[in-house]
């Protein structure tokens, strides 16, 4: 045996270092779903009746739709009558400050790194922090009212800015889109919500923090962001979850909306339990993101995916108005036994549209990759532009990669740029950088981060080292 | 400095080396000669720790260690440089990170601090002089798009940073025309010092005229079968390899 190939035995048994549990008492509803479940989780919100009325017919609408099968993403049927819908922290009644939340939440969230004290925090991010199905801090919320800007739970926002919530809510993703999205349209328990009003740029970064921890629940946030004209706002989403045999289904809709000249950054680094190097266990991640950018706007994404034993999202823009902006950039890793089927929809509506995709699929062990893109271009999106390029980067010989691209380009002013690839890390090039005095690890990480610079360097600062060293950890163990 | 005795070397089935002995001793350069398939890169590889080769006879000692009982990395930290024969290209990876990132493993296994950003570009830009590099190469990904000879350029630069104890370069004449070998070989003369030896793996002669060994051996069917001074390569240039194989085999240095 090579001695890279003992390196990897080594470190593939390295643990999923979130993985622990926090033993805190919960308040779960028993499992199954039905018209009465989702009243129950609307009046347990105290929720007003044209919410509940939003959730039963998105509740009606995905009775009648049947599981997606196009993806190329293999698991055993999800029970949703096996699962509960609703899972909240009991000591949880209603916070008026930082210090309400219960201790052994914070102390989870110290372990994770996201401190929710504001005065030890030292870099400018405002956190969200959301445990099973409920939001239980958001910091920094003074500081940004004085700008006018709303940064908090969505139970809060639908109870303060009923207005903007009912405005927006459903008007990117409507709740017909797809069988998760209605689901969550129907479900979905909390999560954030911002709004930046006309012309403020947002002075810091802001955060949403989601952690899964309760056994045999589902989560379901759901994010509303809506940037007024001329707003601009960098946003970043993390997320953990314990370790358990048992899968765990995650579908989140996020809806971002930038009106005319309002820039909106969306980032996400991906950490849900993978399941173990057998694939058992982990996270099903079924998520629908999309933003709207009107006139003038910009709406960016950008992901790093190295979590959940299924990644199932494509974070889409739709260039509504003339002019807008469109990115998508992400690096997405499967190693072991799991399997993303990732990449974005970019829907050119509005004439001199742009849009950037950046796809860089990274598979490992077992791990199957796919990656799927949209780039349609509608009549009316006179001289609208697409660059897509779509990499791939195989270690190993037992993975795969494979690459769906769609192009529906219905005008002929527009142009449309396509590029692909596929590499393998060689052995000459680990042994290269061995000889020169790097760990294989080191080297694997080298070569890696090469691969996905042009999209770390679109991640704000932070995040960006998080990101490489989170790559590094998912990937530990993989050469052989 | 390197001590080789009776070293046996098979790649899969096929045995390459058939008993080297080789003494290397500080301050000095070692010329390896012979034909195509004597085991010249093999040799090399064995030396360096590449995947594939495996040791079937004999030992190898490095300042007192067991070389073969170390990781290909351990040997570069203690000291072992190999000048590749093809450098390999590594999309995405800048050329300075990768050879920072070397650097700084060499400088922690020695004990020393690791360089910051600032010092090291002091460092690299000194270096580079030596071989009149071209600044956009730094920043360029490793070896991705060189010409032949900026790769073998950019491996002496390496060995400049580095600063080895032991350099074996592997053919590092080989596509280089005659200016660019001029500049590659006066780097390395630069960097002959009585603490570094080399070993100087070559086919042809003419890499010779420029950097001059202290000994040549010629190697044919995996031995060494001849050795001698400065000379004998000359000779070879002459009478070709064809003199040497129909000699016996001859006692090693």
């Amino acid at each position: 045996m090579s001695t890279a190939t003992q390196t990897i035995e080594d470190l593939a048994k390295q643990e999923y270092k979130y993985g622990f549990v926090t033993d805190v008492e919960t308040e779960t509803i028993p499992v199954g779903l039905s018209e009465d479940v989702v009243r129950l989780i609307s009046s347990k919100k105290e929720e007003p009746e044209w919410l509940l009325e939003s959730r039963l017919t998105a509740f009606r609408i995905w009775s009648k739709m049947a599981e997606p099968e196009w993806h190329n993403v293999h698991y055993k049927p999800i029970d949703y009558q096996a699962i509960s819908y609703y899972a909240a922290p009991k000591k949880q009644v209603k916070l008026d400050s930082l210090d309400d939340v219960d201790p052994e939440v914070r102390a989870t969230f110290d372990k994770l790194g996201i401190s929710l004290d504001e005065q030890k925090r030292l870099s400018g991010v405002a956190v969200d922090a959301v445990f099973d199905s409920v939001s239980v801090a958001t910091t920094f919320k003074d500081t940004l009212a004085n700008l006018g800007i709303i940064f908090c739970s969505f139970s809060e926002a639908v109870r303060e800015h009923p207005e903007l919530v009912r405005q927006y809510l459903g008007s990117v993703v409507p709740h017909s889109d797809n069988f998760f999205a209605a689901l969550n349209a129907a479900v979905f328990s909390d999560g954030s919500f911002a709004y930046i009003p006309k012309g403020v740029k947002c002075p810091m970064e802001l955060s949403t923090y989601f952690r899964i921890n309760a056994a045999n629940t589902g989560q379901f946030e759901r994010t509303l962001l809506v940037a007024d004209e001329g707003a601009e706002v960098s946003y970043l989403e993390g997320c953990t979850a314990p370790q358990r045999d048992e899968n765990q289904l995650h579908a989140a809709v996020v809806e971002l909306v930038a009106l005319d000249n309002a820039t909106i950054k969306y980032s996400t680094v991906q950490n849900w339990y993978p399941g173990d190097e057998n694939g058992k266990g982990g996270i099903f991640n079924f998520v629908t993101k999309r933003g709207k950018a009107f006139t003038n706007a910009k709406v960016t994404w950008t992901q790093v995916e190295t979590g959940s034993a299924i990644t199932w999202k494509y974070p889409s823009c739709i260039l509504q108005g003339d002019n807008s902006v469109g990115e998508f950039y992400s690096v997405a890793v499967t190693n072991n036994c799991q399997q993303a089927d990732t990449g974005t929809k970019m829907i050119h509506l509005g004439k001199n549209t742009r849009s950037t995709i950046i796809s860089k699929g990274i598979s490992a062990g077992k791990g199957q990759n796919t990656y799927r893109g949209l780039v349609r271009i509608g009549k009316g999106a006179r001289g609208a532009r697409n660059f897509s390029q779509c990499d791939s980067l195989l270690i190993g010989d037992r993975c795969g990669a494979h690459t769906f691209p769609y192009l529906e380009v219905k005008n002929t002013s527009s142009q449309v740029e396509h590029e692909a690839s596929t590499s393998k890390i060689g052995e000459d090039q680990i042994f290269y950088c061995r000889q020169r005095g790097l760990s294989t690890e080191d080297a694997v990480n080298l070569i890696v981060n090469g691969f996905c610079k042009e999209v770390f360097r679109e991640l704000p600062m932070e995040f960006a080292v998080e990101a490489q060293k989170l790559l590094g950890i998912s990937l530990e163990g993989s050469v052989g | 400095m390197l001590e080789i005795r009776d070293l046996h070397a098979a790649a899969g089935d096929r045995q390459i080396l058939n008993g080297i002995n080789l003494t290397v001793n500080a301050g000095e350069v070692h010329a390896i000669m012979g034909p195509n398939g004597s085991g010249k890169s093999t040799l090399a590889g064995v030396l360096a720790g590449r995947d594939g080769l495996e040791v079937t006879a004999g030992t190898v000692t490095f300042k007192g260690q067991d070389l073969l009982d170390l990781e290909p990395e351990e040997r570069a930290r203690e000291g072992l440089f190999l000048a590749f024969q093809y450098p390999v290209e590594i999309p995405g990876v800048n050329n300075a990170y990768l050879l920072k990132a070397g650097l700084n493993e060499v400088r922690k296994h020695r004990g020393e601090p690791e360089l910051d950003a600032m010092d090291f570009m002091t460092l690299i830009r000194e270096r580079m002089k030596l071989l009149e590099m071209d600044d956009t190469l730094l920043s360029r990904p490793v070896n991705e798009g060189f010409s032949g000879g900026e790769k073998k350029r950019n491996e002496i630069f390496q060995m400049a940073v580095l600063e080895p104890t032991l350099a074996i370069l592997d053919e590092t004449d080989s596509g280089l025309d005659i200016d660019a070998l001029k500049t590659v070989a006066g780097g390395v003369n630069a960097l002959r010092d009585p603490a570094r030896s080399m070993v100087v793996v070559t086919h042809y002669q003419r890499l010779l005229n420029y950097i001059v060994p202290d000994f040549v051996h010629v190697l044919s069917g995996g031995r060494i079968v001849k050795s001698g001074g400065k000379e004998l390569a000359l000779e070879l240039e002459e009478k070709g390899y064809g003199w040497i194989e129909t000699e016996p085999a001859a006692a090693s240095a």
